[in-house]
Order: structure tokens, then sequence, then C-alpha cells
């Protein structure tokens, strides 16, 4: 019973140790940290923008409804040491995205990965990578 | 016997653990690593021209802001408390009721320029000035070198106003009244008032090597001066580096607002 405590304790101060840094001015607290979603859908937007750029796509469930997704990553000029441009992705596009979605169920989410109509996938929110 | 071992192992790492996240938290992390094994050329005499970086990306962005400061003053404690509302740090809220002024694409202003999303800069000297050009927000400082004094009463300024002059060959030292308080010192939301001055001290270590001390005296509002850096290491990027633009458009931000904050606030 001890060992388990400690063995807790111990992940909660490493988890204390690596998540200070992981959030932008802007913060996390509103995604879930614990949840992860893969959708398919179609790109109806991809803007290159400071303070965050963000994809809007959306996806169709299986009666048909459309759902306008929304989900963001950094900046332009840590996109691009990414390997991200402005053209990475287009309008039309037909991508996999995988976000980490709002608490509060809205549509909207940190964009995670993104898995191109190349088959190309591009790793989307990572700011140890500035 | 295993048992005892395991147990005993555990305890080290728990404390191991423990220490390492404190450290995070606590301490000025801003400590420089060991020195390169390569040795870098002598400094030059009086000389800090070119484009600066610090390597430690994170420690130089300081997402959390700064990691220690003196005690606030009541006021102080009152802005930070109920007037300022950061998105990160010991007091953030959820991004809906975050007052960032750097979210309306307001200037970050001095010394926040320096504690936080301090990516690469431009030093250029001439005969009488120092300029430092900043890849955030694309904007830039003077620092008179031409022996004037500090204004007694200075109008506040987003950048403040400074003069620099060299304590020897090595070391520039800048010291900046004049800030205007609408600022935060970072995205923690830590405030300044006006009457604030701040020394800047860069120490050219070698001729790839510069390290950055920020110490802030506010009576208004901290109990006593501290240092928001210490010994800041930057190096020196190749003379031919293209800078990026980093700009803050207010048409971006409110689209990113429209789109990604108002939602994520409901």
């Amino acid at each position: 019973m001890r060992n388990k405590f400690l063995g807790v304790f111990i992940a909660m101060c490493c988890f204390l140790a690596i998540s200070v840094p992981l959030a932008a001015h802007h913060g996390s607290a509103g995604y879930d940290m614990d949840k992860q979603l893969v959708m398919k859908g179609t790109v109806t937007d991809w803007l290159w923008a400071n303070p965050h750029c963000f994809l809007k796509f959306d996806t169709t469930d299986e009666k048909g409804e459309v759902a306008h997704w929304a989900a963001e990553v950094s900046n332009p000029i840590d996109m691009t040491k990414r390997g991200w441009t402005k053209h990475t992705i287009n309008v039309g596009d037909q991508v996999t995205v995988t976000v980490r979605p709002a608490k509060n169920g809205a549509s909207v989410g940190q964009l995670l990965k993104v898995t191109l109509p190349n088959g190309q996938t591009m790793i989307g929110w990572n700011p140890a990578v500035r | 016997m295993l048992k005892r071992f395991a147990g005993q192992a555990i305890s080290v790492l728990a404390v191991l653990a423990f220490s390492f996240s404190m450290l995070a938290q606590m301490v000025p992390a801003q400590q420089p690593p060991p020195a390169k094994t390569r040795k870098a050329a002598p400094a030059p005499r009086r000389d800090l021209s070119g484009i600066w970086e610090t390597p430690d990306r994170m420690e130089g962005i300081s997402p959390a802001g700064v990691r220690t400061h003196a005690p606030f003053t009541p006021l102080g404690a009152n802005i930070a408390n109920n007037i300022f509302k950061p998105g990160d740090g010991p007091r953030k809220v959820p991004i809906g009721l975050v007052n960032d002024p750097l979210d309306s694409c307001d200037p970050a202003g001095f010394p926040r320029d320096l504690l936080f999303e301090l990516r690469p800069f431009q030093v250029v000297q001439t005969s009488k000035e120092v300029l430092m050009l900043y890849q955030y927000q694309q904007v830039w400082r003077r620092i008179w070198t031409d022996g004037r004094e500090l204004p007694k009463d200075p109008d506040p300024k987003w950048y403040g106003y400074s003069v620099g002059k060299w304590e020897d060959d090595y070391t520039f030292v800048v010291e900046t009244v004049g800030t205007d308080e609408r600022t935060w010192l970072d995205n923690a939301g830590d405030p300044h008032s006006s009457e604030m001055r701040v020394e800047e001290r860069y120490h050219r270590v070698d001729h790839d090597n510069l390290e950055l001390t920020v110490k802030i005296d506010d009576p208004k509002i901290y109990t006593e001066p501290w240092l928001a850096r210490d010994k800041l290491r930057l190096t020196l990027m190749p003379a031919d580096t293209d800078t990026m633009e980093m700009i803050c458009a207010p048409s971006e931000a409110e689209e990113y607002k429209k789109t990604m904050a108002t939602p994520l606030s409901k």
C-alpha cells in the first residue's frame, strides 16, 4: 500500500514538472487533457495567423449531419519550425484530424496531428518545438 | 531484503522527482547550461552587435511567467489578485475571463518583451545609441549612450525611456524608467507601476555568448528589488540570419477570439 502511494506521488511530481511549460499565454485550461478525438473531415479554412494558426473543417456523422470544427496549433513561426507552411493544408482537402477537445463540449480543440490527402501525417500542437 | 531495497529506491526517486518538480516551479531556472566544449573566440570590446537568441527556447519564451518574484505590496497584491486576469501562472483564469493586453494586440511593452516571448533580437550600435530590434511584435527600443541622464518626470511609454553605459569592456548596463503601467511584466499577470526602475545587464562572456540579468525595482508593487532574469544565456546567431516577422494583427486576433476563445469559454 505504501509503495503504491509512493508510485502515485512520483507520478504526480513528474506530471507537475513537465506540465508547467506546456501552455501558451492563452493557456490550455479549456481543453480536456485526457481525451483525444480522431475525425475524418473536409477542410473549410486554414488560417495561418497570429496569435495561433487554426484549422476549420466539417465532419459528417452517420445520419448525415454536418458539424463545424476548429482546431488550433501555435503561431506561424513555431509551425514553420515544425515543417508546416501556409500551404500545408488547402480548402477542400480530405483529412484525418486528431484533436484534444474542449471540456465544455464546443466543437473546438487543440490540433494534435493531421493526416493529409497524400498520406503524410503532420504533428500539430507541440509547444516544446519553438 | 529485495522489498526493502525497492522501498529505499522508490524513496530516493520520490525525493528526486519532488526536487525536480520544485526546481521547475520555484527556482529562477535561468542558470546557463554548462560551458560549451568548443572554446569560442574572445569577446570583442564594447560590442553587442548581432542577432541574439536564447538556446533554451522554453525558458526564453517563459510560458509560465517569471518563476519567482519579491512579495507584493498591498497595492501590488490587489492588482494581481483582482484586476489582472492572466491565462497562465498561479492566478490563471478560464480563457473567456483573460484580460491579457496581448490578446487584443496591445504592445507587450518593456520589460515584458524580455520576460515573455524573448525570441531572436538584433542589437545595432551607433555612436550615440544602442538599438534593440525584437522579432516578437516587430518592435524596437532605443537606449541612449550619449551620456544623457534619465528624465526626472518622464511621460509613460510602452517601452520606457532608457540610457546605457559600459560598466567595463564586456558589460553593458541599461537603466529604464517611464514605463506604461498598463503593460504586464509577464504572462502570469505580474504587475508593475509607472515608477518602476529596471536594470538590464548584458555581460558578453565570449564572442558567441551573452548573459542577461534583469532587475526589477518597483517599491509601489514589490516589497524589495528582485531578479526577473539571472544570467539568462543568449547565443549569437549567424550574421545572415533572416529573422521572421511576428506581428499581432488585430483582425487576426479578433478572428482567433471569435473562432477559438469564445466557444471555449461558454
